[in-house]
Parts: structure tokens; sequence; C-alpha cells
């Protein structure tokens, strides 16, 4: 089943003239830049699923808040849907052009407008980099919390539309923890303040709801983020098992223990060699799995917290348990795992990266799960979690140039969404549902809540020109996709276990 | 993948034994029962004014549906559902007392994090949730709608709906559960709630430093900067209150370094429930409750402050025109809402104007998602 947009089964689209929308919008909008050769548009054909691409029929540039309200206006008028793109880093397709659409690039909108280190907050166009605000605050001793492994290149208003996480997110929270106002303009042009620079603003939680809606509802222009003190300390302990299951109770008896710790994340054997190879963090490549636990504070907490984690870890069967001794050593043990995904990418000609949730104790089934499925189409899987919150990230390798695997790696990846659907899990954890996971969106929610979802819709963008496609199936794609999903489930592999 | 055995395993988790439910004989499942209730009144066009202990009725406008709407009390609807402590989650029926989740987590060395206000002994979870109202704790751990995980709703045609879930990270369409948060039972019935819980710290320490008003606000400032394990600050009475709450060195060593005296164990409990004398006096005058950015100086109206979370939560009481108050928190970028009215009385209209495009697009969310305005009409705003 195509995951490119079909107006078939994603609802119809106007088929406006590009000659005439190009004119329209040269005469409404002359000093921004606006793309329309073929050549200039290819760099804009997809995000970071590079897998899935369409050129869009026109890219637009802005570069002050007066065009973008204007391009909204002319594109409500005209009926010409606009997919809004931030760095183009997105895992899900989230930015995935229409080639009856207008991409609007925000990534022009890059100022740091300020940062206030009495009031604890830095006030930020979208296409700031996420670690660019945390640099603008390190010399006030603070910090943006959130950090997705793509920080150095993701931008704020991106991460507030995928609602990203990163690997501290069980202590600190996910981008919607962190967000205290945004200011957006709507698909007809209106600006519009949710949330404030105080903790909460009368009326309904409009704030919540913007953050990871993927540009459905509104583009988003400026963010308030509330900024923490960067802790006292932070300390490392990497634990090896040889058995994955060990590992995965481990992760509970931690968290059993009563510590929260900042990060704790989790790698197979095929994620710790690819890491080892790349980097040479200086992981236990005979370990079947590997836990890294940090634990950050006030440096008397952290150190009783580590005696308990060591404890734990002990008590779990853990084989070997080492603690950073320096900042060098722990920036080591961490850049293994935050290479993990190029560092498998090193290992294939292509991967795969799933973004699945599940409650902690599902994890050694799941596992299993997954394994089968690995073998049972014959692709092999790394496993890189944030186990601390259930949060699986498996890379399914494959090759594209061989017909058929990108198909398999789909199939395989479908089947792991709805492992973790079935394990009373979710199938995305910080990616985002985008155009990748539409089909699986079906499983996950019935009819009546994905007509919930469509009348949020409706509220903000009646005439479903912001991002159509992405997010939330329409119920005649779910109907196809039920139908396909029984006949595939009895065709390739009908002993294929159901979890 | 048929629709039932779908169904069966979406809510693999529900099956899971707990040991609430084997503890409380009266925990029963009747959301079926108000979801008919909501399906007749969808059909005869009847307002719903939902009730969970009815403990804060005084909050936001009232709803009037003398003569053609009905109660709707959840408060049958009650029991935990599926507590896992080792997941950080429990998952409570909306008419599930909030001293009864309290009392369970604390078996399990756990809590709420966001400390949120009962108002009165039958406050029920689903009351809590739909208020949205946190207590001190607030700043730094969060507000209730951020340890929210998912909902069971019921929808403007008496549907029942699940979104989101029982695990911490979760962005599959959009936020519902969190939208429901203080929406004051505007937008749907919530019938269950699932929380992210955490567990309690392994130290606390109260302390009361006398100190002038404007020496607090610029250590609070200063001290916000600072990783120091504080999980509570409010000035009245002409002394700063200051909650420490972590490991037993972190609070030992700020307790050393701050002095001060040691506060009363209950004083946290006292002012979240609104038990402290600027609340309880016989005091003719409207309580407002001003919420403003980090490190804003005392504003200029006339009445008597308490400050909670380090200023960013006021409570005033005052007689000033509602418009002068509404102007003075809107101009230090805040917002102000009027808590109790004049010698207690309902207030009329107790929450700050929206913008006019913001309160379009209210109204359009209204429109879509309880078209007839059966939910709790008016309780937030008039047009609601």
């Amino acid at each position: 089943m195509n995951i490119l947009y079909d107006e078939r089964l994603d609802g119809a689209l106007a088929t406006p003239d590009k000659g005439s929308v190009l004119a329209d919008l040269q005469q409404a909008l002359p000093d921004m830049t606006l793309l329309h050769r073929a050549e200039d548009l290819r760099p804009f054909e997809c995000d970071g699923l590079s897998v899935y691409r369409v050129l869009p029929m026109l890219v637009a540039m802005p570069h002050t808040l007066e065009q973008v309200e204007i391009l909204m206006r002319r594109c409500h008028a005209l009926g010409v849907p606009v997919v809004t793109r931030g760095a183009g880093t997105g895992l899900s397709g989230g930015a995935l052009p229409l080639e009856k659409g207008v991409l609007l690039v925000m990534s022009r909108f890059a100022r740091i407008l300020d940062v206030d280190p009495q009031a604890r907050t830095a006030r930020v166009q979208p296409g700031v980099r996420n670690l660019a605000i945390s640099e603008a605050a390190a010399p006030h001793g603070l910090y943006y919390a959130p950090d997705p492994s793509s920080q150095i290149a993701c931008s704020i208003g991106g991460n507030v539309a995928e609602n990203a996480g990163g690997v501290h997110c069980l202590k600190y929270g996910l981008t919607v923890h962190n967000v205290l106002r945004l200011d957006v303009i709507t698909i007809e042009g209106e600006r519009m303040t949710l949330g404030a620079d105080a903790f909460d603003a009368p009326g309904f939680d409009l704030l919540a709801l913007f953050n990871g809606s993927e540009g459905m509802l509104g583009v988003i222009t400026e963010i308030t983020v509330k900024l923490l003190p960067q802790p006292q300390c932070a300390k490392v302990l990497m634990a090896s098992f040889d058995d994955v299951g060990k590992a995965g109770k481990a992760v509970g008896d931690i968290i059993a223990a009563g510590i929260v710790p900042g990060g704790l994340e989790m790698m197979d054997k095929l994620a710790i060699r690819a890491a080892e190879d790349f980097v040479r963090a200086g992981y236990p490549v005979g370990a079947e799995a590997i836990l890294l636990c940090e634990l950050d504070g006030v440096e008397s907490d952290v150190d009783d917290d580590c005696q308990a984690v060591r404890r734990v870890l002990e008590a779990a069967g853990a084989t070997a348990i080492d603690q950073a001794r320096d900042d060098a050593e722990r920036a080591r043990f961490w850049a293994g795992r935050k290479a993990a995904f190029p560092a498998v990418g090193r290992m294939s000609p292509d991967y795969y990266c799933m973004d699945g949730t599940i409650p902690r104790r599902e994890l050694p089934r799941v596992l299993k799960g997954i394994a089968d499925l690995s073998e049972q189409y014959g692709l092999a899987v790394a496993n890189v979690f944030h186990a601390g919150d259930g949060n699986m990230h498996p890379l399914i390798l494959f090759d594209a140039n061989q017909p058929g695997e990108l198909e398999l790696a789909e199939t395989v990846g479908g089947r792991i969404l709805e492992l973790c659907v079935e394990a009373g899990g979710s199938i995305t954890g910080e990616h985002g549902v985008g155009r990748e996971k539409i089909n699986q969106m079906c499983s996950q929610f019935r009819p009546d809540e994905l007509s919930v979802f469509h009348a949020v819709k409706a509220a903000f963008d009646e005439s479903r020109l912001l991002n159509p496609g992405k997010n939330v199936p329409t119920l005649a794609r779910c109907a196809e996709f039920g139908a396909m999903h029984v006949h595939n489930g009895e065709l390739p592999h009908p002993e294929l276990p159901r979890f | 993948m048929s629709q039932d055995s779908h169904d069966a395993n979406r809510h693999e988790q529900d099956r899971h034994p707990t040991h609430a439910e084997a503890n409380r004989p009266a925990d029963q499942d009747a959301s079926e029962a108000l979801a008919e209730r909501v399906r007749r009144a969808h059909a005869d066009r009847t307002p719903l004014r939902i009730v969970g202990g009815d403990t804060k009725a005084f909050y936001g406008r009232r709803v009037d549906i003398s003569g053609v709407g009905e109660t709707l009390s959840t408060s049958a609807h009650r029991g935990i559902v599926h507590y896992d402590p080792v997941e950080l989650v429990v998952s409570v029926r909306a008419g599930t007392r909030l001293s009864t989740l309290e009392a369970a987590l604390d078996a399990e060395g756990q809590r709420l994090a966001c400390e949120p206000p009962h108002f009165g002994e039958t406050a029920t979870v689903g009351g809590m949730a739909a208020a949205g109202l946190s207590g001190p704790r607030r700043p730094w751990a969060g507000a209730v709608r951020d340890f929210v995980l998912g909902i069971r709703l019921i929808g403007h045609d008496g549907t029942q709906l699940r979104f989101g879930g029982e695990v911490m990270k979760n962005v599959a369409g959009y936020d519902l559960s969190r939208l429901m948060i203080g929406a004051q039972g505007c937008l749907g019935v919530l019938s269950e709630v699932s929380f992210k819980v955490l567990p309690k710290p392994a130290a606390t320490r109260g302390l009361r430093l006398a100190m002038p008003l404007e020496s607090a606000l610029e250590r609070l400032a200063e001290w916000g900067r600072k990783p120091w394990p504080i999980s509570a600050a409010s000035y009245h009475d002409g002394a700063l209150h200051l909650r420490l709450e972590g490991g037993a060195g972190s609070v030992a060593q700020t307790a050393g370094q701050l002095g001060g005296d040691t506060l009363e164990a209950d004083y946290w409990a006292a002012l979240r429930e609104q038990r402290l004398a600027l609340f309880t006096d016989d005091d003719p005058r409207p309580l407002w409750r001003l919420s403003l950015p980090n490190n804003i100086p005392p504003l200029a109206l006339d009445g008597d402050v308490l400050y909670d979370w380090a200023g960013a939560q006021r409570w005033l009481r005052s007689d000033a025109p509602a418009a002068t108050i509404h102007a003075a928190a809107a101009r230090a970028g805040g917002h102000a809402s009027c808590f109790r009215g004049q010698h207690g009385a309902h207030p009329d209209e107790p929450f700050a104007p929206l913008s006019p495009v913001l309160a379009k697009y209210h109204q359009r969310l209204k429109q879509q998602l309880d078209p007839y305005g059966i939910f709790n009409p008016g309780r937030l705003y008039e047009a609601l």
C-alpha cells in the first residue's frame, strides 16, 4: 500500500495551475523567495525519512511574519495546501511535500530573540537549532532540557510540531513539558498566542494541543521555552548483561528502587558492535545488552544514587558494571549511544528506524517478538531504546537496491508497531506519525476516535489545507488498510505468531 | 485482525490483576451507564452539569441548567483500574476519590507530583483533572496536565473514546488527553485518567525565613538558577517559606546554607487547600488568583497578597474592579481569575477575557466536539 498521498484514499486536493499560483504569490509577495524550478525544488523533496520523495509545486521561504500571514491568506483563498518544514530532520515524513502544495520553509526565522536568566526563559524563532538554545543559555548556568539525537541540526519549531523527546525525557519531560508559549499563524492568516509567559493561560489548553500536531493546526512562528539550571554533576554507569531480558528487567528494578535517572538507555548486541566499530566507546562487544544509566543532580545525591543503582544492577545479574571516571569517559560512553543510528548505517546500505513505545514490563516479550520477525523475514534488526520510558528504536537493516527489500522492511516495521500497540503501547513515542505511520494509526485508534481527531482539525483548518494526509488517516484509508492487512496476514508467513 | 480481537488487544492492560480491585468491592465500572446518560442527553439536547464530588462548584462560571438540564455524577464510576508502581503509571476511574488514589500511591512510596488541591473530602480524580489545578510544587515538578498520559472520554454522542495511554511517550494523533485537563468538562465527560506518578523523595524539609518581600523575590530569582532541591516557595506575613525535597545529602546541605526556622509539616497542605489566614478570614473582598511570569515585582493593586510558586502564582484579596486586576495581570505578562466573589459569592465572569481570535477558535472547538452544547454549558465562558 503506497505511502505517498493518494487522493482516492486521503481526500481530493484542488488541482491549481502552477503558473497561476506562482503568478498570484509573486504578485502578493514580491520580496519573498519563491522557488519553482525543478532543480531548485529538488533539495526539498524529502525530510529525514529520505526513502520517500515528492517534488513540491513551490517552495516559499519567507523571512517576515507579514509574509507568512499573506502566504497563508493567499493559499487559503486559492485552496492550495501548505506543508511547513523546519530543518528537515524529521524521521516520519512529517514535512514530506505535496506535488500540489506549497512547501513553507521556516529556516530563515533563526534568531534567538531573548534569553531572560531571571525568568529562566528563552524566546526564539522556530528555525533556531535545539542545541543553540542551550548554548545561548549556558553563560547563565541554564539549559533547555529536551535533547533529541538530532539536536545539533533539528530546529525548535519542528521539535514543537513533533513534540520531540530525547534521552532525558523520563526525568525532564518532552517538548510539551518545556514550552510555555507559542505564537502561531492560522491558515486564515490570523495571529494567535497559545499559553503565556506565566505557567498557565485562560481557556482550553491549546498549547498542549499544538505540541505534536505536526503542522496540521497552524504555523508556529515563535516559541518561549523554559530553561532549567544545569545539574551540578552527572555520572554514568554502564552495565553489561549476557541476556537482553535481564537487562530489560534491571530497568524496572532501578525505577522500583525509587530512582528516576536523568537518562536510562539500552542497546542490544548488534547495536553495541556497530557503535563500538564506529566510535570506539569502550563498549563490551561480547555482551548481549548494555544499559547506560546517567544520574544527575547535587553531587551527594548522585553519589548515593550511583551506589543504589550499582546494587540493583548487581542483583539483576549484570556481568560487569563500569562507572565513567571523569567527564571525558562519560562523554565517550554517550558517544556510542548518540552515534548508534549512523553506526548501524555503516553496517547496512539502508536502515529503517522505528519508534514504538511499550510499558516497560513488556520489553522482554516484545524483544522476543522482534527477534522472531527478524528471523522470519531475514532482515537483521538492531535495537536501541530509551529504556527508562519504554521507547524503542528498532533499526531494520535492508538494501533498497535489492528489489522488494524496502517493502519487506516496511512490512517488518509495521508488524513491530502492531506488537507495540498490542502490548498496550503506541506506534510513536517521539518521531511522530507523519506519513510514515499513517496506516498504523488505524491499528492504534478506532474510527470513532479518528473522527474526533478530524473534528479537532476542522476547528482550526476546515478546508484541510495544512499538511493534509499527515498524522491522522482518513476512514477511507483505514478501511482499505484493514482489508489489505488481513490479506497480508494470510499471505507470506501465516505461521507468524501474533502477540 | 477483526475489530473484536483488535479491541481486546488494545485494552490488554485492563486484564492485569490489580490489588486495588481485589480490596475494594465498592469499585465498579459504571462507564456504560454514564455513556447511556450522555446518549439520552444528546438525543434530547439536554444540557448536563457534570460533577464528581462537587467540591469545586465554586470554580468557574455557574452552570445554569435549572429547568432544562440534569446533573451527571461520575461518583459511581470508581476504582483504581490499574496501578503498576514499577511502570510509574496509575489508571483511575473518574469517580474515584482523590484521597483514595493518594493513599494507594502512598502505600507504594509514590505520589502525584503536581499535588493537586482537594477543596473537600469528596474530591474525585475526574474533578481534579477537569479543573486542572496544581499545588505548590507546580513550578518545579509540573502541572496536572504534565502528568496525564491518557484518558477515556465520553463524547457528545455518548461514544466511549480512548486517547493517549499508559506509556510515558506517545505522540500518535493530537493530544486530546492534555486538552481535556482544565477544560472543566466543557468538551466531554472524563471517565478515566492515566497518570505518570513519581517516587517520593528520600528527604523533605520545610523552612521559614523572616525577610522583606523584595529580598525574598530577589533570592528566589537567584536560587532559581541554582540546582538546589527547592520544591515549593511561598511568601506571606513577613516570611519566605521554602520546601526542600531530594536526597538526604542535598536537603541537609541546602538547609544548612539557608538557615531559618523549621516549618510545621502540614503547612504546604494548608497552603494548597487554602486554609491559611488569607483564604479563611472573614473577609468580604473577592479572592483573585494571579498567574504571572517568574520574576515579576509586586503589582500596584490594592489588597492583601500571598505569594506562591516563588511569586508566579499570587492570591489577592482585593476590592479593586475586575477590569483593573485583569489589566494589571495582563501588563505583567500573565492573567487573573476570580476564585471567590464578594462575600464568597459565585463570581459572574471569573476568567480573563480571551482575545477575539482565541475566542473564535475556542468556540469552533466547542462546536466540533460538543455541537449541541450539552457539556457544562457556560462553565468557562458564556459562549462555550
